[in-house]
């Protein structure tokens, strides 16, 4: 049997090894491969949390998006691996949105591994949520600045015209976090912390932490005199390539990637087998999610990769030299706020008579004609009070009016969404949406049609839709001045110190 | 000709709540040059309906890339938000018509 050729690179002695077993907690990672990775004695290992790219109902009610049965089942595997490894284990972006109660569950699925192992465990928390008042404050000092014209404070809002200040958009959010940067894990990590549990942090700054640490590219004076662009350029390049996991690989859903950064640049490889990590699947992913493919904005300065040259190490390992940091003159952390825009109520009825599905957009336009008509005689709303919504899977329900394709489908869904302004009036339109739904006749038809309902109620109760609404960043007077630090030893006291 | 003909892949994908990004793929430098060529900011605008100074434009030649970034169409999960992820605007730009001569 041949030796396992995978991870048996060369590593320059004074690199940094950073072990990454997936994109985000939940997703699932190739446990062969993590057990390798931790074989191969990393310094750390990190793993992301979250993100809104699963949309503002996670920020808007601070819960997660993943089982929290996976999540739980994960980290314990991840705090296992941590024990083994002897080294620490990072999060950030706990629980999809990273609110304080997020941070708090993982916390308590830390405590209760440790008790059951019966081994005590350091754990440092940083906690980001945010409050209004701080920031209502530091609005009016003018330390909240806007990202760009698209959002501002009418960002979510549902007619787009809304007018309100930036303080009133703040005082109606039902949560506000502002993303760490690497400088709080380092205050984590100098606290000799076993794991850090981090709220909502930059997807970078919990890898690019512990290399920034070592290398002494942290504080005020970091890269006076030195070539630290280069080397701290380094470790948030390779922080950006790994984030994602194996996604900068050959075989994304693998999961767990190794880094090995040092003051000249770093080598990026996956630990899957058949997985390659190529100059070009390395060098693609900093356009992943990122709107400007050359830098990428972290809280207290800039990567620019511009510069970065990528050279392919054997047949699955890249090497990558040449990126920048460049350190801002002030210090920013961005902020996420979501905030309730309504409630919804949505109905889902199945045309599937051909002579209806030929006509559906007749159709469509006589029912919504229908219902606002029923709105105005039945309920006592103002028009603007009630946003309907009738969109046509099977025709266009995914693109509407950008469409270009029309085809001749065998059925067509027809999804109702009632969005008001509070509950009652939500279900309300859509029970009384319910008839026509159901029965609505071609004007031309003599019969009374039957449409399928796939389920009773017809009626499903979405609740509140919450809506993203901050698009700032808020000037701080040092990197973790809105942030909460905090240690506590979980598990048992007298038990193995882990 | 059509976008998706000098194209190995269009992804879509958001870049945050509020901005949308749109990487063509090209197999081939001559694919890619006659992308560019023939792919101005301002048709990206036109097909998603945004203002046509609102796309910046980026010809990545290592990587056979170009992309645009937009404000999104539209803030994610707000209403009449189609496709939280945005991957589904990938496809009216593969769809573009080309000029004959591209």
């Amino acid at each position: 049997m041949l030796a396992d050729p995978i991870g048996t690179l060369a590593r320059p002695a004074d690199s940094t090894r950073v072990l990454v077993p997936s994109g985000v907690l939940g997703l699932g990672f190739d446990r062969e491969a993590l057990a390798r990775g931790v074989a191969l004695a990393p310094d750390i290992i990190a793993i992301d949390g979250g993100s809104t790219d699963s949309g503002p109902c996670y920020l808007g009610t601070a819960t997660s998006k993943y089982s929290q049965a996976v999540v739980a089942g994960e980290w314990q595997e991840l705090l296992e691996a941590r024990h083994a490894a002897g080294v620490p284990l990072v999060i950030g972006s706990a629980g999809t949105c990273g609110t304080d109660h997020q941070v708090d569950a993982l916390l308590e699925i830390t405590r209760d591994w440790a008790e059951r192992r019966g081994v005590a465990v350091r754990v440092a928390t940083i906690r980001t949520q945010q409050d209004a008042p701080t920031l209502i404050a530091a609005h009016r000092r003018g330390a909240v600045h806007p990202l760009s014209t698209n959002a501002g404070v009418k960002a979510g809002e549902r007619d787009g015209e809304r007018d309100e200040t930036l303080a009133d958009t703040l005082a109606a959010c039902t949560h506000i976090v502002a993303l760490a940067g690497a400088e709080a894990f380092i205050e984590a990590l100098q606290g000799d912390a076993d794991v850090v549990i981090a709220g909502r942090a930059t997807d970078t700054a919990l890898i690019a932490a512990l290399p920034l640490m070592r290398m002494g590219l942290t504080g005020p004076s970091a890269g006076a005199g030195t070539d630290a662009g280069a080397a701290a350029g380094a470790a948030w390049h390779a922080a950006k390539i790994a984030e994602c996991g194996a996604l900068c690989s050959t075989r994304p859903s693998s999961g767990v990637i190794l880094v090995d950064i040092d003051a000249r640049g770093f080598s990026v490889q996956p630990l899957a087998r058949g997985a390659c990590c190529t100059p070009f699947t390395v060098s693609a992913h900093m356009l992943y999610e990122n709107a400007d493919p050359h830098v990428l904005v972290e809280p207290g300065g800039r990567l620019d990769v511009s510069g970065a040259h990528y050279e392919a190490l054997d047949e699955r390992s890249v090497r990558v030299t040449g990126s920048r940091w460049r350190s801002d003159p002030r210090y920013t952390l961005k902020l996420e706020g979501a905030r309730a825009l309504g409630h919804q109520c949505s109905s889902l009825v199945l045309v599937r008579e051909p002579r209806y599905v030929q006509r559906i957009g007749e159709w469509c336009a006589l029912l919504e004609a229908r219902i606002r008509t029923d709105i105005e005689r039945h309920l006592d709303v103002p028009a603007d009070a009630v946003t309907l919504e009738l969109r046509r899977i099977g025709v266009d329900a995914a693109l509407g009016a950008l469409e270009f394709e029309t085809g001749s489908p065998v059925e067509v869904g027809i999804l109702l969404i009632v969005t008001a302004s509070d509950a009652d009036t939500a279900l309300d339109v859509a029970r009384l949406a319910n008839p026509s739904l159901l029965h609505l006749p071609l004007p031309d038809d003599d019969a009374m049609p039957s449409f399928a309902f796939p389920w009773s109620p017809a009626e499903s109760v979405r609740g509140v839709l919450y809506g993203f609404c901050l698009d700032h960043v808020v000037e701080v007077e040092h990197p973790t001045a809105l942030l909460r630090i905090a240690a506590v030893t979980v598990g048992s006291p007298a038990g193995e110190i882990a | 000709m059509r976008v998706a003909d000098l194209t190995r892949r269009v992804r879509a994908k958001n870049a945050g709540p509020f901005r949308l990004t749109i990487d063509c793929f090209c197999a081939t430098d001559a694919d890619w040059r006659r992308l560019c060529t023939a792919l101005p900011a301002y048709r990206v605008a036109q097909a998603l309906a945004a203002g046509p100074d609102t796309v910046i434009r980026y010809e990545l030649p290592s990587l056979r890339v170009l992309k645009f970034s937009l404000p999104r169409p539209g803030v994610q999960g707000a209403v009449g938000d189609r496709d939280l992820h945005g991957a589904q605007w990938a496809l009216v730009i593969e769809a573009l018509a080309l000029p004959a001569d591209a």
